[in-house]
């Protein structure tokens, strides 16, 4: 035991506590406003594991959320607040609709094609803010959150002027080819590749994070700035650099997510990925191989307030209540400090009187 | 604008000049401090048993050299730090300081440095701010104007009290500082280094304000390094040296010579463990170099100078007096724009941090959290800053996790780094063990140049010895060793050679150490003397 | 083209960027007052959110306009407390509280709009009030003027009183000396007495209440129904303007009204033939210009300061 244990120790315990306590407020809640509370709690918390579809709705729901919570953990480590994985990952769906509508190629070409498209475009818009910011200083943290509305009716329009069926009466697009749905992992679930394309994330992610130069000076700009610019580091190459990367995994993600569960694209508004992506960054304290832990987490709740708001009268808004709490109190420096500074000081004291002592 | 300055039409008069020692030596003791006993949480002695009086209507001057603990005891009378013993009497009473606004309140008055002020609100504005003269919620403008009218009159202060803060030269700015202490009624003035901001002009304004406060009966505490002002104005002297009060003497008593003695005056011993150096080829040459900061202060005026490989040469000086900006520049952590820095022969200007760090270049800087360390990363990740790029420390594109563990814990043994394991982060770690830290990064890339800014400032004795030690082992190995120090014993102790800086330009060059008198040393860094553009030439070697 | 010129010139079209720049105004007045005490209110935009939902449904409940008002008001204030008490007692990261409180208002108005009228879109089937509207006297007869200014919401007209407001708070009164001097320099302001923390509490505490005061205009004026998200980066905007307007009360109102008229103008040319999705960017797209185009005057300011005193130095 030491002190540097201690502190991880109550870092960990924290966002555990912080997590609980914003379950308990969501409980709470839930049974104030439910006529049937207990039904609700049960479908709440239990629902996602009640059968092997809906657990499958959650490790399918984790896929994006994976995805944009390593895009953001990647800019927040090197202190970049840029929040335009939202519009990213939109504007790549959008992208890779109209490649996977319009399109003939063979299966896997057409496939690759799709990837790629959805992460050059995820690429390019995350750049907007980065590059306003290297080159004019503009705070990259309103740009980005005015280029996600932009990037909403961008998308919009990418799909109601190439590929909307006007059948429907509201945006959607007309069926994907058949050469480029991402083959299926489990039958009777609608789990794809894009699982392994995720996983695969992850662990290139925390390698580069944790294995890699690039990552050691990602980092090291993160938690000072001056130091890895007196040690020599490029900084301004390397804080772009970390949106480019933040911004294929939020495309490619996007382009994932339409090709691995969709064959249509339907979304009616921005899908939030973006934001819930800060959200998993934030609990994973931006460690890729924590990201996968915290996304089950979020879409393990997202399900169940699904599965909650279908079978009973507690709408599935809910989550944002947790998802708040979750991350004002993680973030909060004085939640648990007392009792993290009593621990150290009485740790110290035990030094003192062993080293006394001999 | 000055013209129309009040009150000082007669500054020739007797009434304005020093007070004898007499009426000093008559006047009752208004504060005194006992004992005084500063420890900081890190360990650091800053003040040893001090005592300091002063006394009604006198102008005293608190000199030292940088790190003697002068701030230190002025921020305990001024409530920003509490002392673990001693006692203070003001007024004939004890009192206890908690904050700086019970300070205030006693009549205890404090001039920074760094200006408390507003600088988009007026002068009158900042006059009243805390103690806002008000109508219904709503400030008092005329009031408070009227308020800024009465004290700059009442001391012959003259100011705007309309005119902005930001708009206003840094003297008037100091003034506004006076003044706002004046208004909330303190007796006793504290001024840390008022001078050494200012411009030959202000500086004797602000001696007329002095000299007009004294005759009003305020007391002032004028901190300063700058022997010819504290000749000029000040009635008596406390000068201190490594913590301690060493005397208290009238000014009129003492000579400039006699006060730098007793600031820097130890018996210096040159240690015998020391070989003398030998110099090889010039590594580091600066030439004509100068610098303009972005505020258009002129930091460095035409520096010429050459390091050689297998000496130290040491710039001594006050801080502030453009060491830093020299550092940087060399190290390239400053845009170059006047002048040439070239190092193993090559040009820097065009260079980035990394380019000159790997022609060989190693930096200690001064300020050791914001560019010595990442607080929050473990003692592995600063160790490796300036070199996981290097193909030794990497397998493939991926660090070579062993070898970095194999060197870390090696360079924790060899510097003696106190540290639960290589993983804790230093910002856990105590001071020494946290420059030993940045230095085992900076010594152990086998650098060819090493630009050390106050490498062993706040850390304990033994820390500080090792440093030392190495940088004499790094020497004897033919580097090249800029060391930059306040710190008078350390400089002498390990330069072959040394610069003085004052002002921004060399005011001296002492080719060999062992012959020069640490006393003229001091007669340069205070400014009493400058050499000859000749005596300086002899700090560019050519090879 | 011509069009477009008709457009500009027609009297409903300054009508209605006086119209559409009200919410914004409302906000933009918050964060000018919360960024001069050295706060970024990014929650600006939950707390209009919240403020529009309840605003409707305390009109509906009581049947007061009025009520409702009071009520969108009350909320938006109890939201900065909560969104304060976070950021400033529990020293969280101010950036993220307000995006959290975002996320907060985005899901919980839709989550409470459902529990009251079992619709998660829109909240037609609450009988809710709209404010009234005034015609001005004697101004409202003027031909054009009268035509532009005259017959608006109330709350536009409380939205200029609450930049006159934010003008006399920061430059008249001692809460607003102190709220700068916090912001300005916090150890300033600490060394005689003001306690940085207690002002930039109020700070945020008035800058709930205007966007309390944006976010009922929203719900209950600018149209007369609530709808999920219906600020629609309303609040990001306002930080916007505040940042144009270099911190001054003037600066600001003249961005807001340049990001009202961006507004006005896409909604104007919806009428013509230009794609609705381009048209819906407009405000967004001049608020990224808007603020590269500060960032670059700035940096040229700074440049031309920098180089003239190396020609004074030289």
């Amino acid at each position: 035991m030491n002190s540097k244990k201690i502190e991880k120790r109550f870092e960990a315990i924290r966002t555990l506590l912080a997590i609980v306590i914003a379950l308990l407020i969501a409980l709470v809640v839930i049974v104030i406003v439910s006529d049937d509370p207990a039904n609700a709690l049960y479908n709440f918390l239990i629902g996602p594991m009640t059968n092997a579809r809906r657990f499958a709705n959650v490790i399918e729901l984790s896929i994006p959320l994976m995805f944009c919570g390593l895009a953001v953990s990647i800019m927040f480590a090197a202190d970049q607040s840029n929040m335009a994985s939202e519009g990213a990952f939109y504007v790549s769906c959008t992208v890779t609709s109209v490649i996977a509508v319009l399109w003939k190629l063979p299966p896997l070409l057409h496939m690759i094609a799709c990837l790629a498209a959805g992460t050059l475009t995820g690429i390019i818009i995350m750049c907007i803010p980065a590059v306003l910011k290297a080159k004019w200083q503009a705070n990259e943290l309103v740009s980005s959150l005015m280029l996600n509305y932009i990037c909403l009716y961008m998308g919009n329009y990418i799909i109601r002027t190439r590929v909307l069926d006007t059948s429907l009466g509201i945006t959607t697009s007309l069926g994907f080819q058949e050469t480029v749905s991402l083959p299926n992992l489990i039958p009777g679930t609608r789990l794809h590749l894009g699982l392994v394309f995720v996983i695969l994330a992850v662990i290139l992610c925390y390698i580069m994070m944790y294995h890699t130069g690039l990552g050691y000076s990602i980092r090291t700009i993160g938690q000072n700035k001056n130091f890895a610019k007196y040690a020599g580091m490029g900084v301004g190459g390397v804080v772009v650099l970390t949106q480019v990367i933040g911004g294929a995994l939020a495309g490619f993600g996007g382009a994932t997510e339409m090709i691995g569960m969709y064959n249509r694209f339907q979304y009616q508004g921005l899908p939030q990925y973006g934001f819930d992506g800060m959200l998993i960054a934030i609990m994973a304290k931006y460690n890729p191989a924590l990201v996968p832990v915290a996304a089950i987490f979020l879409a393990y709740i997202r399900t169940g307030a699904d599965i909650m708001n279908r079978t009973s009268d507690v709408p599935y808004e809910i989550i944002s209540v947790i998802q708040s709490a979750i991350i004002m109190l993680v973030v909060a420096k004085m939640f648990l400090n007392r009792l993290k500074h009593k621990q150290i000081v009485k740790y110290s004291k035990l030094e003192l009187e062993k080293k006394e002592a001999l | 604008m000055y013209s129309r300055y009040m009150g000082l039409s007669d500054i020739d008069s007797p009434m304005l000049n020093r007070r004898s020692d007499k009426e000093i030596a008559m006047a009752e003791t208004i504060l005194s401090m006992e004992n005084i006993t500063k420890i900081y949480p890190n360990g650091f002695i800053a003040n040893k048993n001090v005592n300091f009086e002063l006394r009604k209507g006198e102008i005293h001057a608190l000199a030292g050299e940088n790190g003697a603990g002068k701030s230190t005891l002025m921020k305990v009378l001024f409530g920003e730090e509490q002392c673990e013993e001693g006692k203070i009497f003001f007024k004939g009473k004890e009192v206890k300081i908690d904050n700086p606004l019970c300070a205030i309140k006693m009549g205890i008055g404090m001039v920074h440095q760094h200006f408390m002020l507003v600088p988009s609100m007026t002068v009158a504005e900042n006059m009243v701010l805390g103690l806002e003269p008000e109508k219904a919620g709503f400030l008092n403008k005329e009031e408070a104007v009227k308020r800024t009218i009465e004290v700059s009159e009442k001391y012959g202060l003259e100011i705007d009290p309309h005119a902005k803060v930001k708009d206003l030269s840094v003297g008037l700015k100091q003034r506004v500082e006076i003044l706002k202490a004046l208004l909330r009624g303190a007796d006793v003035l504290i001024l840390d280094e008022p001078t050494a901001v200012l411009t030959p002009q202000e500086t004797v304004e602000i001696f007329e304000e002095l000299k007009r406060l004294r005759e009003l009966g305020h007391t002032v505490v004028f901190i300063s390094h700058k022997l010819n002002e504290i000749k000029e104005i000040c009635d008596r002297i406390t000068i201190m040296r490594d913590g301690r009060t060493i005397d208290v003497k009238m000014v009129e008593e003492v000579s400039e010579q006699e006060i730098s003695r007793l600031m820097i005056g130890r018996d210096v011993q040159l240690k015998t463990d020391k070989t003398p150096a030998k110099p090889g080829q010039t590594f580091l040459s600066v030439k004509n170099l100068s610098y303009t900061d972005a505020a258009g202060q002129q930091i460095l005026k035409d520096i010429n100078m050459t390091v050689r490989k297998g000496e130290i040469l040491g710039i001594a000086g006050i801080e502030g007096n453009g060491q830093n900006e020299l550092s940087e520049l060399v190290t390239g952590m400053r845009k170059l724009r006047t002048g040439q820095i070239r190092i193993g022969g090559e040009d820097i200007s065009r260079k980035s941090v990394r380019e000159i760090r790997e022609l060989g270049v190693s930096h200690i800087s001064q300020d050791r959290m914001t560019y010595g360390v990442v607080s929050d990363a473990g003692v592995a990740d600063n160790i490796i800053a300036d070199r996981y790029y290097r193909k030794e420390f990497k397998k493939g594109i991926l660090l070579n996790k062993k070898k970095i563990c194999e060197k870390t814990d090696q360079l924790i043994l060899e510097y003696s780094v106190k540290c639960d394991n290589r993983e804790q982060p230093v910002r856990m770690l105590s001071g020494g063990n946290m420059q030993k830290v940045v230095v085992a990064r900076e010594f152990s890339s086998d650098p060819k140049l090493v630009i050390a800014n106050q490498p062993t400032r706040g850390i304990d004795v033994g820390a500080a010895e090792l440093v030392h030690r190495k940088l004499l082992e790094l020497r004897d190995r033919e580097a090249a060793i800029l060391l930059i120090s306040a710190d008078l014993t350390e400089i002498i102790h390990l330069s072959d050679s040394i610069i003085v800086l004052h002002g921004g330009a060399i005011a001296a060059y002492f080719e060999d150490v062992k012959q020069m008198d640490p006393v003229e040393l001091g007669e340069y860094m205070l400014g009493i003397k400058k050499m000859t553009r000749e005596q300086i030439g002899g700090a560019v070697h050519e090879q | 083209m011509k069009q477009i010129v008709n457009i500009i010139f027609s009297t409903q079209f300054f009508y209605s960027i006086l119209r559409i720049s009200t919410p914004i105004m409302f906000a933009s007045m918050g964060a000018l007052i919360t960024s001069r005490a050295g706060v970024i209110n990014i929650g600006l935009e939950g707390i209009m959110l919240f403020a529009a939902l309840s605003g409707v449904i305390f009109s509906a409940v009581t049947g007061s306009a009025w009520m409702g008002f009071l009520g969108a008001v009350a909320t938006g204030v109890l939201i900065a407390i909560l969104m304060s008490y976070v950021a400033l007692i529990l020293k969280s990261h101010i950036t993220l509280t307000g995006i959290a409180i975002n996320m907060f208002a985005s899901g919980s108005t839709v989550f409470i709009l459902y529990l009251v009228t079992g619709d998660k879109g829109i909240s037609s089937s609450l009988a809710s009030k709209v404010m009234p509207t005034v015609a001005l006297p004697l101004i409202g007869k003027i031909p054009v003027v009268g035509e532009i200014l005259s017959g608006h919401n109330i709350l536009t007209y409380l939205s200029f009183l609450a930049v006159l407001f934010t003008y006399i708070l920061l430059n008249k009164t001692v809460i607003g000396l102190r709220i700068r001097a916090v912001g300005e320099n916090e150890q300033a302001a600490l060394s005689v007495g003001a306690k940085p923390v207690k002002y930039q509490f109020i700070a945020m505490l008035i800058s709930g209440v205007l966007a309390g005061m944006g976010g009922a205009y929203m719900s209950m004026g600018y149209v007369s129904w609530f709808s999920r998200d219906m600020v629609a980066g309303r609040g990001f905007i306002a930080l916007a303007a505040q940042q144009l307007g270099q911190g001054t009360t003037l600066g600001t109102m003249c961005a807001t009204f340049v990001f009202g008229m961006a507004d006005a103008l896409a909604n104007n040319l919806q009428a013509l033939q230009m794609p609705s999705e381009f048209v819906q960017s407009i405000p967004y797209l001049t608020t990224i210009i808007g603020l590269v185009v500060f960032s670059i005057a700035k940096q040229r300011k700074e440049l031309k300061r920098i180089r003239e005193n190396n020609q004074k130095a030289v």
